[in-house]
């Protein structure tokens, strides 16, 4: 029998805010422990928590962009559970008025575009970190991430493949980033996925008893478990067991998942309305503001960048590939520098000095209007382009003025015909045998000889007119 | 309808140890309790919205403008045990 996988994924985002949802604690990543903390994010009795306007703002952004119904009346609701990385006993979260529901987000894979349906987005606060120590039989509780905003992203069970489940979470990625309200790094914590599959006979059919797999840090896990999680299911159904419902954890190092003890996840969450938090209601007037103030998204400058500046799909891709970087070449494109050319050099050389420093496009000093002063000055035979990439990696690291140092090192490229002629009839005196070489039809000699004029002219000379001047002076 | 069986189940879901009297004396309180439910269920609330916060109040929020945590050590001097950086609790297996 042939068997389907069917996947639903829920993903939860770290907001790029600067304090937690309910205080005023920092949210940044790291710091000793428990020194990100208040009475309120501890849960002392008597604390009153209030709703960060950005959280809301953010939410709100997310769910326009996943093209979601976003909830006018919306609510808070309290989920209970008893486990100390809460210290309140309940984490405040939304069940029954979720911000947003009912979007959708269009994937590509090598099988062809597919419409993923967005259940539902909700907010809701992070919990602290737990370090458990088996020899004293103590647990070590750090509440430092207590109260980070979250928003949890819930699809339908749309996906057949992991292949489909990764496209997914790569677009959901590059569209929070590209709105700025999450950095979305994995390796940090800050976009973690949680999969629910199950199998069922190839042609649809009722959904088989689906597993809910968790600790999966990375696309790799995720693509792994998938493929494990679907193969179990296949072989305990063929070999007549059935499949129980259960959470399970990814274990990195043995490639594969295992169950969760089932008597610590027995769950019962009594739901009820949060008192502490007020209901929001949203006007109109906000979420037009908020629609109108979304940003381009990647999708839409790929298609741009092909339809306006002729770009291949490729370079698109490169460029969109990161917000700074696409707001690197824009920069660059406002200011006169040719496309094609700009997306080469932020291919070519932006790109590899970002990666030989270790360097996020965010974090360059470079400046659009330094780069496009050098291409402005190739494009002019000023520099020629060989002397242009050492220029570049002079000016890279402090955003340094490239006219200065073109002048101060004298690079001008040498465009006086006779300065190039007089250094030529120079190389051919110094190396006769290149020379007569040359003339007994070894054209290798020539490259030899261009070589010395380069080296004599300190590499600014074009190299096509040097070329050109000692085919002459050989006859 | 509260029995012994559902007692242990809140209890443990409330991380409670409960002893053989107490179950008992839980059992009778919490019937009471859920009894006192279906005297105020007779009342009539056919139309009437079910209220979640009892005042008239709608988006309160706060700007996004960090201050200053708590002090670490009095933070942890509130708890009954704890080392100079964390809280201790007994552990907790997942």
């Amino acid at each position: 029998m042939t068997w389907e996988t069917v996947i639903g994924l829920e993903t939860h985002v770290e907001l790029a805010t600067r304090t937690k949802i309910f205080c005023s604690c920092t949210t940044e990543f790291g710091g000793e422990p428990n020194t990100r903390c208040c009475p309120v994010c501890t849960g002392m009795p008597g604390t009153l928590p209030v709703l960060n306007k950005r959280v809301l703002e953010f939410a709100v952004k997310a769910g326009l962009a996943l093209n979601c119904e976003i909830t006018r009346y919306s609510r808070f609701d309290r989920k209970n559970y008893f486990y100390p990385d809460l210290p309140k006993a309940y984490q405040i979260s939304q069940l029954y008025l979720p911000i947003a529901r009912e979007g959708t987000v269009s994937i590509r894979t090598q099988a062809g575009d597919k419409t993923i349906r967005i259940h539902e987005l909700h907010m809701e606060e992070d919990a602290g970190k737990l370090v458990h120590d088996p020899w004293t039989g103590q647990t070590r509780c750090d509440y430092n991430r207590c109260g980070v905003p979250l928003i949890e992203i819930v699809t339908e069970p749309d996906f057949r493949t992991a292949d489909e489940v990764i496209a997914y979470l790569e677009k959901l990625k590059e569209t929070l980033q590209y709105l700025g309200v999450s950095d979305c790094k994995m390796q940090e914590g800050s976009l973690r996925c949680d999969v629910n599959l199950s199998v069922r006979p190839l042609g649809g059919g009722a959904l088989g008893t689906r597993t809910e797999t968790k600790n999966l840090n990375s696309f790799k896990a995720i693509a792994r478990a998938i493929d494990y999680e679907a193969r179990r299911q296949v072989e305990l159904i063929g070999e007549g067991k059935r499949v129980v419902q259960e959470t399970r954890r990814w274990d990195e190092n043995k490639d594969a998942t295992y169950a969760m003890r089932s008597k610590e996840d027995a769950q019962d969450y009594r739901y009820f309305p949060e008192p502490d938090i007020p209901p929001i209601e949203l006007s109109q007037d906000y979420l037009d503001g908020l629609r109108g103030a979304q940003p381009e998204l990647a999708e839409a400058k790929r298609e741009r960048y092909r339809a306006h500046y002729g770009l291949p799909e490729y370079d698109c891709r490169m460029i969109t590939s990161d917000k700074a970087l696409a707001a690197f070449f824009e920069g660059l494109v406002a200011l006169g520098a040719p496309p094609k050319q700009s997306a080469n050099w932020i291919m070519g050389e932006v790109l590899g000095a970002l990666s030989a420093r270790g360097m996020e496009p965010k974090d360059m000093r470079l400046t659009p209007p330094t780069l496009a002063r050098l291409i402005e000055r190739v494009g002019a035979g000023t520099v020629n382009r060989n002397t242009a990439v050492k220029v570049f990696e002079a000016v890279f690291d402090a955003d340094g003025d490239v006219d200065a140092y073109v002048r101060e090192h004298g690079l001008e490229q040498v465009n006086d015909n006779s300065l190039v002629r007089d250094a030529a009839a120079r190389a051919l005196e110094a190396n006769p045998q290149s020379a007569a070489d040359y003339k007994g039809g070894k054209e290798k000699a020539l490259g030899f000889l261009v070589g010395q004029v380069m080296r004599e002219l300190k590499g600014r000379a074009d190299p096509q007119a040097v070329n050109a001047a000692l085919r002459e002076l050989l006859g | 309808m509260i029995d012994v069986k559902l007692v242990d189940y809140l209890a443990g879901l409330s991380r409670l140890e409960l002893r053989e009297g107490e179950k008992q004396a839980m059992t009778a309180g919490l019937e009471q309790i859920v009894a006192y439910m279906d005297v105020l269920n007779k009342l009539d609330t056919a139309g009437v919205e079910p209220m979640s916060h009892v005042f008239p109040v709608k988006n309160v929020l706060r700007e996004d403008e960090a201050a200053p945590s708590q002090d670490r050590g009095e933070l942890l001097a509130g708890s009954p045990a704890g080392d100079t950086e964390a809280f201790l609790v007994p552990q907790a297996v997942e």
